[in-house]
């Protein structure tokens, strides 16, 4: 199956949006590089708003994402509640 | 007191249909094909444009909402950079090598590209697509500006970064990238996004910028790792916006796919010999390394692309014609280009040098098959010539490849002791080529590469007729400050230097 994946900057703003993403995302793989953390999974990754919510203490937009947002592979679908990745294959 | 009632938000995708969509209308002074008449010509066949939908959503609001956060914290990190001696934190001065290739060769291709954004954006029939292509469009003029923004700082202090907008122009090897975005430019609208919002974004952008930016973290460049992942966090929306545009030509109308795969087999091959010049910034500028350019081709080109295309596969879209060779190649060209761009250093308007033992220890770790074996020879030939006073200069002038405009530096896929050169006849004139991949493309468009402003026979026009002295004023490089060995020169000087009185109180 092909990967897909995300990569955020490293900063006090991604890490609980990191941390929300592997809890919604067990088999996800994270790696961290200088200044970035690239979060891998097989096929499919999603990014819910009501888990960085939780793990944020705060009301969160979805769209704030595209601040720390450094690449990402996949077919991109955003909605209010999350913003989900995948390959068809 | 009074209760606040939260007024009702749009939801993501009624903002969208009514901010992007709802903004169209329906022409009645003219027809479609005289305020379009570009959409046709190239054979693309659309019947509804409605179909295309940009998937994050993003309206023009949130758009200057979050770009304005992002020149904020950018802006936040540049200041602290000049305010803290940024340009003494870096790990060593030949660092700023990379930094200059960059500003000549990358920074005017993003403003190129803004440029290109704008026209198709306007010369695309359906709302969506013109909404995101004029995002784009302010986000390349915005990344040009950061760039030359973020390294101005360094051209207080050191040499080469002055006089970027001429070398654009004028140098030899920038050329490559300038000839590869007027080509794009000079396309109809929907090649140029099959050519940057697809091939250059989606596919080579990320071997450009996560790796390399990374990398100037991990060497004290905190300006170049700020504009470079503010950049990049566009490139997310406009790898997609490629990925939603070649999407939307391929379910539109099968007749597409076969124009679609010509250009993707073009633009790949014309995309990974410009990406050769960060190869060598890679494996050989960066004094400290996060990976080798082998190992970022395998994650963003083998893994990454190979997704991409084994995705696309549902409409019938294969692998890109020349795909083998650019393999057969990737451990071969990042040490191909810096012993080219080492030999015609005088030419250059940023430093070279020998690697030194560390590094070749490095190198040969990173490519076990061919570093020891071909290139680390080579190296070990030019330091005997370094030490013996007589320094190895090719003042021969290189012949050009017609389509890519890199000299002929490059070997032959499977024999890499041979040297890759093709020739085409054409008309009465002789054409040259680098490789297979780019004689065809040449093949397929002969009209428009006949016409290249190529540098090497720039030099021997009027005014200059091949003077060297008249060349380097007219390209604005500075002879014995900007050009030659990083060893003795003037930025290794005041590195060492600046670096002393910045740590030290004598």
């Amino acid at each position: 199956m092909s990967t897909v994946f995300i990569a955020l900057q490293a900063n006090e703003e991604t890490r609980p949006i990191i941390e929300a993403i592997q809890l919604d995302n067990p088999q996800a793989v994270v790696e961290r590089q200088p200044a970035m953390v690239k979060i891998n999974a097989p096929g499919r990754l999603i990014v819910r708003k009501a888990t960085i919510e939780e793990q944020i203490g705060r009301a969160y937009d979805l769209q704030e994402l595209q601040i720390n947002l450094i690449t990402l592979s996949g077919n991109v679908d955003e909605d209010d509640e999350a913003l989900t990745l995948h390959w068809n294959a | 007191m009074e209760t606040k009632v939260a007024k009702k938000k749009l939801g993501l995708k009624d903002r969208y249909k009514l901010l992007t969509r709802d903004l169209g209308w329906e022409p009645s002074y003219h027809t479609k094909d005289e305020v379009f008449p570009y959409v046709k010509y190239e054979g693309i066949k659309i019947h509804d444009w409605e179909k295309w939908e940009d998937p994050f959503r993003l309206t023009m609001d949130a758009y200057w909402k979050y770009q304005a956060e992002k020149e904020r914290k950018f802006y936040a990190i540049i200041d602290a950079h000049t305010q803290n001696n940024g340009h003494l934190n870096l790990t060593d001065a030949r660092y700023l090598s990379a930094l200059k290739l960059f500003l000549q060769a990358i920074s005017p291709g993003e403003y190129a590209a803004g440029k290109g954004f704008a026209r198709v954006g306007r010369e695309f029939g359906g709302v969506g697509t013109q909404v995101a292509c004029q995002m784009q469009a302010l986000d390349e003029i915005r990344h040009a500006q950061t760039q030359i923004h973020a390294m101005s700082n360094y051209n207080r202090y050191y040499n080469g970064f002055h006089s970027f907008a001429d070398q654009r122009d004028r140098m030899w090897y920038t050329s490559v990238p300038r000839s590869f975005f007027d080509d794009a430019m000079s396309a109809g609208p929907f090649e140029f996004m099959i050519a940057i919002g697809f091939s250059f974004e989606y596919v080579l952008t990320n071997l450009l910028f996560v790796p390399f930016m990374s990398g100037a973290a991990y060497n004290g460049d905190m300006a170049t790792v700020t504009f470079g992942f503010s950049a990049q966090s566009d490139e997310a929306r406009h790898m997609t916006l490629g990925l939603e545009c070649i999407k939307f030509m391929l379910e539109q109308d099968p007749a597409n796919t076969p124009i679609v795969q010509a250009w993707i087999d073009k633009w790949f091959w014309r995309g990974f010999r410009v990406l050769g010049l960060v190869s060598a910034m890679m494996d050989y500028m960066l004094p400290k390394r996060v990976m080798s350019w082998r190992e970022a081709w395998n994650i963003y080109g083998v893994e990454n692309g190979g997704a991409l295309f084994t995705d696309l596969a549902r409409y019938g879209i294969r692998i890109p014609k020349h795909w083998d060779d650019a393999e057969k190649a990737v451990d071969h060209m990042s040490h191909q280009f810096m012993l080219a761009l080492y030999q015609w250093n005088f030419g250059t308007c940023f430093h070279t040098w020998i690697p030194p033992e560390p590094d070749m220890e490095w190198l040969s770790s990173k490519y076990p098959n061919t570093f020891d074996k071909y290139y680390r020879p080579r190296w070990e030939h030019l330091k005997k010539l370094a030490k013996e006073g007589k320094p190895f200069k090719n003042f021969g002038l290189a012949k050009l490849c017609q389509t890519c405009q890199l000299p002929i530096i490059f070997t032959e896929p499977d024999d890499p002791t041979m040297s890759c050169h093709r020739e085409v006849d054409y008309k009465g004139n002789k054409y040259h080529f680098c490789s297979d991949g780019c004689q065809h493309i040449f093949e397929n468009e002969p009209e428009k590469y006949v016409q290249a402003w190529l540098p090497m026979p720039a030099l021997f026009q009027e005014p200059l007729k091949g003077d060297l002295g008249a060349w380097m004023n007219w390209t604005s490089l500075i002879d014995g400050k900007d050009n030659g060995d990083y060893v003795g020169s003037q930025d290794e000087r005041n590195f060492q230097q600046w670096r002393g009185l910045a740590t030290t109180n004598t």
